[in-house]
């Protein structure tokens, strides 16, 4: 059984005047139906306004579609009884670090969502311990947030949403407010999320980068899943990328340019290690 | 460098007085007040005195601190001793032109000086040995009999550490904030106190247009992991009684008994 499925959901944002009288729509999402296995690691991309944010919303309760419905492990999100069991398999980490730590120690923030829950207290500390491990934070329990880096406050996010226990984690934009090495660092951790702890990952990104290592990337572009694939696949259509305003990743754009002077290489090319093999295959023939 | 202002002027050293529970601490420094109010004769400022001065030696906190805190309000208290004493009608003791100064004025004056002091150094002890959050938890557990009054009393507590978390982010947001506005050529230094105030304009709108955003933010931020009030939460960090906490009470109480019967019921 899936553990996330979006069934034709569209999500129209309503403009107000200031009388409260209904001014327009913006259509954000539309029609968009996908399907999420357990344990994959999932990238979706598009670029600013391209409604990946808003359809993240919907998979932790805090939008509601318009149209159509979206099933978190087998609830209905529309549903007031399953809100909060909705929130507690789909966690959710946002754009910006600072926004979203509560707690004025780094192990207290990681309790906050335990505490929600009413997990009895010697579990919360289990949980805290174990969560601040995995994203590699547990040295820097008694820290104030403040004093972190974007990156490590980007960690305690996650382990912050780790410790609820979620079947799944969407990461909404995790690394637009971060330097190269946060990226890396954030990354790393979600990567680690999902093969050793087999959480589900949704990852929403316009770092063409991040999104190599996924199982199935969806692209998304005015509110529609315009691409789907593995990154392979997505990457090797760089003339239809290039359209919707995304860059691809420099090695495969190199690969492309090559291929289209006449070099015999294949198409989707990811990493610099893949390229200087094929390469190499070519000079020995 | 602004990152590093901590509010409520914790002092971070270890004693007994630091290890003991925040209601405790919260309850003596009530206590203390109180005590401070029904005593009317020097026997009894100086067992409250003397109290206080037990409490700072254990608490380990210089006692340079606790004066530093005085500073602010010694103007305060000026001004309340020097109307205390001419405006106290009673037997005259010395006449300066249209002022009187009187023989009650005078022990009127001294006593709230008295008061004022120890009820200033008394509280700032609190302050010295407690972190904010642990105020706020022990404010959340003392106050929590008046939800049956439907006082949002977790609500309000949430909403004080929120504000503590948030006062150094708010702070870099200012100083950010105003170097990009000197950058531009805004001018914070020059001028009088009114054109200075004006010239802060340019700074708190952009800050309170940020701090919206983020409370936005913040607020979408906890529904997502699942908050929903005070109803059905657990403790990370449950509040509970040790034997020293127990002990405090007892000689929280004995003082008490002690002050009220001394302050009281002896003559001057």
């Amino acid at each position: 059984m899936s553990i996330i499925k979006t069934d034709h959901v569209s999500y129209d944002y309503i403009r107000h005047d200031e009388e409260g009288n209904i001014e327009g729509k913006t259509r954000a999402v539309s029609d968009v139906s996908l399907n999420v296995e357990p344990g994959q690691f999932i990238a979706i991309l598009g670029h600013n306004g391209s409604g990946k944010s808003t359809l993240a919303k919907h998979i932790n309760a805090l939008l509601l579609p318009t149209e159509g419905t979206v099933f978190v492990d087998g609830n209905d999100t529309a549903k007031e009884e399953n809100l909060w069991e909705v929130r507690q398999s789909a966690g959710m980490v946002f754009q910006n670090p600072d926004n979203q730590i509560i707690g004025q120690v780094v192990e207290e923030d990681v309790g906050f969502g335990p505490e929600n829950m009413g997990v009895p207290t010697k579990e919360i500390w289990e949980r805290v311990e174990e969560s601040l491990k995995a994203v590699g934070m547990y040295a820097y329990r008694k820290h104030s947030p403040n004093k972190l880096s974007g990156g490590q406050k980007q960690r305690v996010s996650i382990a912050g949403v780790l410790a609820m226990h979620p079947k799944c984690i969407v990461l909404d934009e995790p690394t637009a407010m971060l330097d190269p090495n946060g990226r890396k660092e954030v990354i790393r951790a979600a990567r680690a999320l999902n093969d050793v702890e087999g959480v589900t990952v949704i990852l929403i990104t316009h770092y063409m980068e991040e999104v190599i290592y996924a199982d199935q990337v969806f692209v998304m572009d005015e509110g529609k899943v315009v691409l789907q694939g593995t990154p392979r696949e997505v990457f090797s259509k760089v003339e239809l990328l290039k359209q919707l305003r995304l860059d691809v990743p420099q090695v495969t754009l190199l690969a492309y340019e090559l291929q289209k002077a006449g070099l015999g290489l294949p198409d989707g090319i990811l990493t610099a290690e893949e390229l200087t093999e094929e390469l190499d295959k070519l000079r020995k023939r | 460098m602004l990152r590093d202002i901590t509010l409520g002027q914790y002092y971070q050293t270890e004693s007994v007085v630091h290890r003991l529970d925040c209601r405790v601490k919260l309850v003596a420094t009530l206590v203390f007040i109180i005590s401070l109010f029904v005593v009317d004769n020097i026997w009894g400022y100086v067992l409250a005195a003397g109290f206080l001065a037990v409490c700072i030696k254990l608490s380990n906190v210089p006692f340079k601190f606790m004066v530093r805190g005085m500073k602010s309000i010694l103007f305060l208290m000026l001004f309340a001793m020097v109307f205390n004493l001419f405006l106290t009608p009673g037997t005259p003791l010395i006449t300066i032109w249209k002022l009187t100064i009187t023989m009650e004025g005078v022990v009127f004056a001294a006593k709230m000086a008295i008061r004022l002091t120890l009820l200033i150094i008394g509280s700032s002890l609190m302050t010295l040995t407690t972190t904010p959050n642990h105020l706020t938890d022990g404010l959340e557990s003392l106050l929590n009999p008046l939800k049956k009054l439907k006082v949002p009393v977790h609500e309000v507590a949430m909403m004080m550490s929120i504000a503590l978390r948030f006062i150094p982010i708010l702070l870099e947001e200012t100083d950010k904030i105003m170097k990009a506005q000197i950058a531009r050529g805004a001018d914070f230094e020059s001028g009088n106190l009114i054109q200075k105030a004006k010239a802060m304009v340019p700074i708190f709108v952009p800050l309170f247009i940020a701090a919206f955003r983020r409370a936005n933010d913040l607020a979408m931020a906890m529904e997502a992991r699942c908050y929903r009030g005070g109803e059905g939460r657990t403790k990370m960090k449950p509040l509970i009684y040790q034997k020293r906490d127990y002990i405090a009470y007892t000689v929280l109480l004995l003082y008490l008994v002690c002050t009220v019967v001394v302050g009281r019921v002896l003559p001057i």
